[in-house]
């Protein structure tokens, strides 16, 4: 099996709410220096789809990230966890774009790999919760997709994939090769071993300019972009909580149930 | 040509319109009186003719009706081949569908299909004055930060997030009219064979029906004390959900987490037990109409969501609560 699996690097969807800052004319969200970068969770998970398969069934798997300012330590988890090739789409015509563009650069990049039987996405980044770069891929390169995967196996030269549905899921097969998006239901990702971690440091990723895969800079990034941005802003929150207390934290509960109760919310 | 009129992507359960349908006929109809344009609907499926109808006489100026044997189960092919072919005839300004299984699937493939581009999860929609087009809001950073958007391509596709919008009473116009489409389709263009569909559903009051929910967080540090939130559940005739943490643990089922991946509720009473509070999570509950907060931390982020909050350990909170709510239901 000859597997990709595309990742984002993101800012810290864990970082305390109160850590998130806007900076509107720029149309960007910033965070202060001591909150690093992560790989947006759901990739880890479609990395770890992959492994789950590279473990069954054998193969490579080749990981693809795009932006700029790429942290080393952040994009080479994936091979330090047992992903086989990093390819990094490093330049700052690839930013700023939308689903499409980013979509776009990806599928170029795909392309030069050469042939392959499936391509992992996770369902949706941390940071732009947009979950569309999987299906720009997919519309690009002709392929099926398969969208919110909680478990993949290939058997039978087949996929086969349990798709989470509002009510439970639903298991979908399709012939590879195939694009599959990775919901956390999937399970924890594996933690990089020791051994893994020696080889990543050891492994240089390969970083493909937009020139090296045959691509107009106007077509990519921001140029690119079909939607634009038009204003972006933090909710104004007023917290209007009223605290209930008591003599102890058992009195405080009977408290809060006369509370509701003259509420009319019991 | 010129893109006109605003159309919505209708989606059926058992042979009657799914409630985010009726959200998005409320939203499209709006949209469209701002524009000054005609509503229409897609209807895609096997044997949807009878359903089309209902909406045709109803609240739209015209369905589009797809009705074909191939399109039994979803596909994201087939679909996105019905909404091209239906987009070509119709030439909408705006296509809306519901950030469903379906149309969260759907609706970025098929925009991509016809050159255009979508945003998803939307939570509000509005017409620019100066230049008729479309604005979209959407939570960005898991809702840490809204953002609007707008799409320099036609149509303009949104998927609109369950319970953002107000479910209108839509008035019945009466002058539907049903446009039948034949997509004349390859059964090689079904690419995906649906093997099985499980539902996980728990027993009792369903989560999207409840009127009270009772979630636990990661503070619950495992299953035990959800049978204790169980209890209280069936007490106050409600359900119990879980956070991502709890579901992720594999302390309860995934079924059961609230919150931006998971189910999105709307609750009169939502008692949320050892949850931080994060934002993701308040993506799903953030429309229930009173939350309640238990946690031992003081500055838990759901404490400004809350209207009335207790500062403890669930463990020594739930009993005095739970004792009291017994003794005033008299049991």
């Amino acid at each position: 099996m000859k597997m990709i699996v595309c990742v984002k690097q993101v800012l810290d969807p864990e970082a305390p709410p109160t850590k998130f800052k806007i900076d509107p004319n720029a149309y960007n969200v910033l965070m202060p220096s001591d909150a690093a970068p992560v790989l947006s969770p759901f990739d880890e998970q479609a990395v770890e789809a992959a492994l789950r398969i590279k473990d069954a069934n054998g193969g490579t798997i080749s990981v693809i990230s795009l932006g700029a300012n790429l942290q080393r330590d952040v994009v080479k988890k994936p091979l330090s966890m047992g992903a086989d090739e990093l390819i990094l789409l490093e330049d700052p015509a690839y930013v700023d774009g939308d689903s499409w563009s980013t979509g776009y650069a990806l599928a170029a990049a795909i392309k030069k790999l050469g042939q392959f039987d499936l391509i992992f996405c996770g369902r949706q980044a941390a940071d732009s919760d947009s979950g569309q770069v999987g299906a720009a891929i997919a519309e690009i390169l002709g392929l099926t997709q398969v969208t919110v995967a909680r478990k993949v196996e290939v058997m039978d030269g087949k996929v086969r994939v349990e798709r989470v549905t509002a009510d439970g899921y639903e298991t979908i097969e399709a012939a590879l090769p195939a694009l599959i998006t990775v919901s956390n239901e999937l399970g924890e990702p594996r933690y990089a071993t020791i051994k893994g971690i020696i080889e990543a440091k050891r492994k240089e990723p390969i970083v493909w300019k937009p020139g090296d895969i045959g691509l107009d800079t106007f077509k990519i990034g921001a140029a690119g972009s079909r939607t634009r941005m038009v204003k972006v802003y933090q909710p104004v929150h007023v917290s209007k909580c009223e605290m209930v207390a008591g003599a102890n934290e058992e009195d405080a509960g009977k408290n809060l149930a006369k509370k509701m109760a003259e509420a009319r919310l019991l | 040509m010129e893109n006109k009129g605003v159309m919505i992507f209708a989606e059926v359960t058992d042979g009657k319109l799914s409630p985010i349908t009726r959200e998005l006929l409320g939203a499209g109809r709006k949209l469209a009186n701002d524009l000054g344009e005609e509503l229409s609907a897609i209807i895609a499926g096997s044997g949807v003719v009878s359903t089309a109808a209902k909406i045709a006489a109803g609240v739209t100026d015209k369905v589009y009706v797809v009705d074909d044997p191939l399109l039994k189960d979803y596909c994201t092919e087939t679909y996105a081949a019905v909404v091209e072919k239906v987009c070509q005839i119709a030439h909408p300004r705006i296509l809306l569908m519901g950030h469903t299984t379906i149309g969260s699937d759907l609706a970025p493939r098929a925009a991509f299909r016809m050159g255009t581009a979508a945003k998803t999860d939307c939570i509000a929609l509005d017409i620019d004055d100066m230049n008729k087009q479309l604005l979209v809001t959407k939570p960005i950073f898991g809702g840490n930060a809204l953002a609007v958007f707008t799409m320099e391509t036609f149509p303009q596709v949104a998927t609109i997030r369950v319970k953002s919008m107000t479910t209108q009473a839509v008035e019945s116009t009466g002058k539907g009219e049903i446009i039948e489409v034949a997509l004349g389709l390859d059964p090689a263009a079904v690419k995906t064979t649906v093997l099985q569909k499980v539902v996980a559903e728990n027993e009792g009051v369903k989560l999207e029906d409840a009127s009270v929910i009772i979630t636990g967080g990661r503070g619950m540090g495992g299953p035990e004390g959800f049978k204790q939130l169980e209890e209280l559940a069936k007490l106050l005739k409600g359900a119990v959900g879980a956070s991502r943490p709890a579901c992720d643990n594999g302390w309860v089922k995934d079924i059961m987490q609230i919150g931006l991946t998971g189910k999105i509720v709307s609750p009169d009473v939502y008692i949320a037990v050892a949850v931080s509070g994060t934002t993701q999570h308040l993506a799903g509950c953030s429309g229930a109409r009173n939350i309640i907060a238990i946690n031992k931390d003081p500055d838990a982020n759901i404490f400004t969501e809350a209207r009335f909050g207790v500062v403890g350990d669930w463990k020594k909170v739930l009993p005095g609560f739970e004792a009291e709510v017994k003794k005033l239901m008299g049991k």
